[in-house]
């Protein structure tokens, strides 16, 4: 799964019906201490986030057509949570 | 998925069984603030209404094939709908 955090969204109506009434979101890739990487995604909603949270994204075909319960889609990636808070282990106390 | 401008359409000569009629798209890859980024590419049209000009999301790898029918067929890029609007946050529409 990538880390993420939402910056906007983008909105379409000629589409793969698998996109019908899905949120789409453009999430940034972020690095564990929510630095940007530079690279985005977008990404179909299902957790309901908003902009400027950060959010878990999956970026896995067969993952989200299980959760979009469509077994055609051509969906990879999915926000499927929101992230509350990140804990890095300081350098000398990982195993 | 990601961004991208259609700059152009491509008509293959001959192409693999499941691939005749679907049209053929010349896109560059844009960032998220529609900047071109890296080189064009071809993708095909799952929509089948998209064209010169307009602004895109396409899909990669073996999801792309999935926006056509049949879709077991060998494509790389596939555009999966038409930008209406595109809202970045702290930014000008």
């Amino acid at each position: 799964m990538i880390l993420g955090t939402v910056v906007g969204d983008i909105t379409s109506t000629i589409n793969h019906p698998s996109c019908d009434g899905r949120k789409l979101l453009i999430v940034d890739k972020i690095t564990p201490d929510r630095r940007p990487t530079g690279d985005y995604l977008i990404a179909i909603d299902i957790a309901d986030a908003g902009a400027g949270e950060t959010v878990l994204m999956i970026d896995e075909g067969n993952s989200a057509r299980q959760i979009l319960r469509a077994a055609n889609a051509p969906i990879r990636s999915v926000i499927v949570g929101i992230v509350d808070d990140i804990r890095v282990a300081p350098e000398g106390e990982r195993p | 998925m990601r961004l991208g401008k259609v700059i152009g359409t491509v008509v293959p000569a001959t192409v693999y069984e499941g691939l005749t009629g679907v049209p053929m798209l010349w896109v560059q890859p844009l960032s998220k603030h529609r900047e071109p980024e890296g080189c064009p590419i071809v993708c095909a049209d799952g929509t089948r209404m998209a064209g010169p000009g307009e602004l895109i999301y396409y899909e990669s790898s073996r999801e792309a094939a999935l926006t056509l029918d049949p879709w077991y067929v060998p494509v790389d890029d596939a555009v999966v709908g038409i930008v209406d609007s595109l809202r970045i946050e702290g930014e000008a529409p």
